[in-house]
């Protein structure tokens, strides 16, 4: 599999197939798209980079075990349906505010961060497995 | 009885304070003891002494006969409430569970000086404190079995507090199913009261009058009550929990095992009294347990060679004793039974410390080994002394009041109260000797030359067995305010009318001063030949051979061998008998209800399809041809892809880009992590296996695939409820600010069913991590064989 084209190009796929992801992830709220699907995309940019490549860069470029990513957007989903609770609404009420930048309303809202803490726990659960997988193929 | 009204503000806030403080306090032991060693039980004894101040200065009303509620609603669609009640029968307990237990914290802070675990120590029994104090002062019936099961939870961490040693694992893992198992029984008990009967708090039940007598559910409720009653105080033969857990550091024999854990079950009979008592059942079956577990405990207590196991003995004994007066129910042998519950919690506290004295003092607890000590330890042996004579029941001392009342209650003359009485007498007598044993041998005759310096312990020490010793002779002294606010409220409480109890500490000639003084002739007499008769009972333990001790044992090995028999029949462990179970099921599911109901759908007229939609029909049956012809393992992973890729392609056609979306996405990663997995597992490239091995597996994926087309077929052919999409869809962008419908649902409307998604997939990704990471040990052994290692 680790043919010299292969593992020349694909760095740069992974990183087109995973700022696709976050593209596909913010647009999800208006148009085909979302946390999950967006998730998935990145994992699977994360599953084949680590087949070129090898799992030791993957892990290095991700800085974070990928269940501690996963585990924070767990978080991350939680506290957005959290912060409704203290302006008296109940638990993951949406909260939404549109604020002015760079000439256009941007839509800032809990759902939002919701969406971003099931990207972040698909792309965690996900990629962890994959390169755990992976990683003993090798040994 | 007048009933006040329920506290409220001010009132109500103290009382909550006071119940929760044992708890703050435990919360901050471990960092108070880490700054100040073990003088942080200065700091810590403030908590229980400030809710005893509470108690205290509420004293006065409650001896009134006024009742006192308090508390809030905790789950109002169930009616639970989190509500307490203090009358007679509760401030009494909990005085004495603030009182002692403050001198217990002091006494751990002597006793346990220097322990590196002695913050933990604070903390355990801190908690403890909080749930017994909760325990006798909750009102409604949850509250009250949420803070019984506390007190077990605590009390198995307290007796295995040494936790390195097994002997300490097995008493806290005995103590936790005996008593945990009666509270299981209590739970039952209490929600038929609840369910079937309509009362949801000890109030209600006690204003119930004969309801809980006259209803048909009497029996069940008597006998689960009294399940979770005698488990808790240790009558035969659930008592072999309470020796075994003196295993725990003796702090906790002194507190959980005279006043407190032990007093919880009889604290319930006597709660229960009005509302449960006097019928037939219940005055035989509690004499009849009491009567045997006071005399064989008090036998067994003469047996023990370590004092402190002779003394949780006689506990076992003084515990039957309670449980026997409170069946014969008659007004004095009610204030008998609280007489002596007070008594007994001043006595034992004090002596459990004083045999915990000895034992740091002198380094052994053998009786054998142990004399002479009285001039090292003139504090101890003072200490000791004056709860010995109160639990021989000599004036003037408060264990003389309670044996006047007991005997007196118990002269009626049928043979049935005869029987009862010699049992009491012979129980007593027993246990002046074993009294005596404890507190007198050790500290006169000849000083063993194994015992090198005994020296007296810190004031920490003598402080709380002395406190007791004195105030069990006070209260005989001054009996006439000690009846007025202790026992005469208490006893009042548990007899639901009020009586004034009026035993001073002066003898008068009568049969029960004459019953004394037999029984006190008896006990000396005992005491001569306790060694003797310690070989005797010896003999006869041996000849016996079994006891519910070995019981235990042999339950808990067979619950072992049962669990493990079960387990191996349920887990083979072997992957294809576990798929082909669920898929079975899987298939039973579908057609079970459409076979049951004869529901199957309609044959549907076959659809003119565009020359577009024919390829991809054609592409998906391809790709299932391909799976099933594949050669080798590989090909068919890759090929399963095909026929995924044209289901997505289908839900494109069909106007549903985020599902479709998903589709791609997930057929693709499933191939590849599949693939994964298939070359990890090193199988064989290709799937050789005979036809009568794969035959039943293809029809059973037939069988699954027809099951699920049929039921999607029946479900489309339903009518279409539209509210739910014509809701999604008038309100997705107006309030939820989205256009794309399935988003809004999935992070919106039904946040909180993706919130259950994110926790599953990833619980399920650290339990595959689990799974991936595991080394397979040796071949043919599934598991260890639990029997095969001591529990």
């Amino acid at each position: 599999m680790r043919t010299v084209i292969f593992r020349f190009t694909i760095p740069y796929l992974t990183t087109l197939m995973v700022l696709f992801s976050i593209f596909v992830l913010l647009r999800g709220h208006n148009e085909p798209g979302g946390g999950f699907i967006g998730g998935l995309i990145a994992a699977s940019a994360f599953a084949i980079y680590g087949i070129a490549c090898g799992v030791a860069p993957v892990r290095r470029a991700l800085y974070f075990h990928p269940m501690a990513i996963a585990a924070s957007g767990l978080m991350m989903a939680v506290l957005s349906g959290v912060a409704s609770l203290f302006v008296d609404a109940k638990f993951l009420t949406g909260l939404w505010a549109f604020p002015a930048i760079l000439g256009g309303d941007v839509g800032l809202s809990t759902p939002l961060f919701f969406d971003i803490g099931v990207y972040l726990v698909v792309v965690g659960a996900i990629s962890s497995i994959a390169l755990a997988l992976e990683e003993r193929e090798s040994d | 009885m007048e009933y006040a009204p329920r506290m409220t503000g001010i009132e109500a806030t103290t009382g909550f304070l006071a119940l929760a403080l044992p708890f703050i306090a435990a919360a901050l032991a471990p960092i108070l003891t880490r700054l100040l060693k073990q003088h942080a039980c200065w700091p810590l004894a403030l908590a229980p002494a400030l809710a005893f101040l509470f108690f205290l200065q509420a004293l006065p009303t409650v001896a009134d006969g006024n009742v006192l509620l308090f508390g809030f609603d905790w789950i109002p669609s169930f009616d639970v409430r989190f509500s307490f009640r203090i009358d007679g029968l509760s401030s009494t307990f909990a005085l004495l569970i603030t009182g002692i237990g403050t001198l217990i914290v002091l006494y751990s802070g002597g006793y346990l000086a220097g322990h590196k675990d002695q913050g933990r120590f604070f903390s355990f029994i801190l908690m403890f404190m909080g749930a017994m104090l909760g325990l006798v002062v909750s009102d409604d019936l949850i509250t009250l079995f949420v803070y019984w099961e506390l007190t077990s939870i605590t009390s198995f961490l307290l007796i295995g507090f040494d936790h390195h040693r097994e002997a300490a694992r097995r008493g806290a893992i005995q103590a936790l199913v005996i008593t945990g198992g009666g509270g299981l029984a209590l739970l039952a008990g209490l929600i038929v009261i609840r369910e079937l009967l309509g009362l949801s708090s000890m109030s209600d039940v006690l204003a119930a009058g004969d309801a809980l007598r006259d209803s048909a559910f009497y029996v069940p409720i008597l006998i689960l009550v009294l399940a979770g009653a005698f488990t808790k105080s240790a009558q035969m033969p659930f008592h072999v929990w309470l020796p075994n857990a003196m295993e725990a550091p003796t702090p906790v024999s002194a507190y959980l095992h005279s006043a407190t854990m032990v007093k919880a079950g009889v604290y319930l009979l006597l709660r229960f009294h009005p509302a449960l008592g006097d019928t037939a059942l219940w005055t035989t079956i509690l004499p009849l347990f009491g009567s045997v577990t006071l005399v064989v405990g008090a036998l067994l207590a003469i047996r023990a060679s370590d004092i402190k196991i002779t003394l949780a003995y006689t506990t076992v004994a003084s515990l039957g004793l309670l449980v026997m007066l409170i069946g014969v129910g008659t007004e004095a042998a009610i204030t008998g039974a609280v007489l002596y519950l007070i008594a007994h919690s001043l006595f034992k506290g004090g002596l459990f410390m004083v045999a915990g004295s000895i034992d740091h003092g002198a380094h052994t607890r053998e009786i054998d080994h142990l004399g002479g000590l009285g001039r090292a330890m003139p504090i101890t042996f003072t200490a000791a002394m004056l709860c010995a004579l109160s639990m021989g029941g000599i004036t003037p001392f408060v264990g003389f009041l309670a044996k006047e009342e007991i005997y007196a209650a118990l002269e009626q003359g049928d043979p049935w109260h005869i029987a009862l009485m010699v049992a009491a007498i012979a129980g007593n007598a027993l246990m002046f000797a074993a009294a005596f044993v404890v507190a007198l041998k050790p500290f006169v005759g000849r000083m063993p030359e194994t015992i090198h310096h005994p020296h007296e312990g810190a004031p920490t020490i003598w402080l709380g067995p002395l406190t007791l010793g004195v105030l069990g002779l006070l209260g005989a002294l001054f009996y006439g305010a000690y009846h007025d606010y202790f026992s005469s409220p208490m006893a009042s409480a548990a007899l639901g009318e009020p009586v004034a109890i009026e035993i001073g500490w002066v003898p008068h000639l009568n049969l029960a001063f004459m019953l004394s003084l037999l029984t006190i002739a008896l006990g000396i007499m005992l005491y001569v030949f306790a060694t003797r008769l310690r070989s005797g009972i010896a003999n006869l333990l041996a000849a016996i051979g079994w006891g519910p001790d070995k019981g235990f044992d042999q339950a808990m090995r067979g619950l072992l061998r049962g669990a493990f028999a079960i387990t191996g029949f349920l887990q083979s462990g072997r992957l294809d008998i576990y798929m082909t179970v669920t898929v079975i099921l899987i298939i039973a599911a579908l057609f079970g209800p459409m076979v049951y109901m004869d529901a199957f759908p309609a044959m549907p007229d076959f659809p003119t399809l565009a020359f577009y939609e024919w390829t991809v029909l054609g592409l998906v049956i391809l790709g299932i041809f391909a799976v099933v012809i594949a050669k080798n393992r590989l090909t068919a992973i890759v090929s399963l892809g095909i026929q995924g890729f044209a289901v997505a392609l289908i839900f494109m056609l069909l106007g549903a880009p985020d599902l479709s979306f998903t589709q791609f996405m997930v057929e693709t990663l499933s191939v590849v992590i599949l693939a994964l997995v298939m070359t990890r597992l090193r199988l064989s490239a290709a799937d050789h296996r005979p036809l009568r091995e794969s035959l039943p597996d293809a029809v059973l994926a037939i069988a699954g695939g027809a099951g699920f087309g049929l039921f999607l077929l029946a479900v489309t052919q339903r009518p279409f409820d539209a509210s739910l999409s014509d809701f999604f869809e008038r309100y997705s962008y107006t309030i939820a600010h989205g256009r794309n419908i399935v988003n809004v649902i999935l992070v919106d409307f039904r946040g909180i069913d993706t919130m259950g998604e994110i926790a599953v997939v990833m619980t399920a990704g650290l339990a595959i991590l689990a799974l991936i990471r595991v080394r397979v040990g040796r071949k043919g052994e599934r598991y260890p064989d639990p029997t095969e290692q001591t529990p």
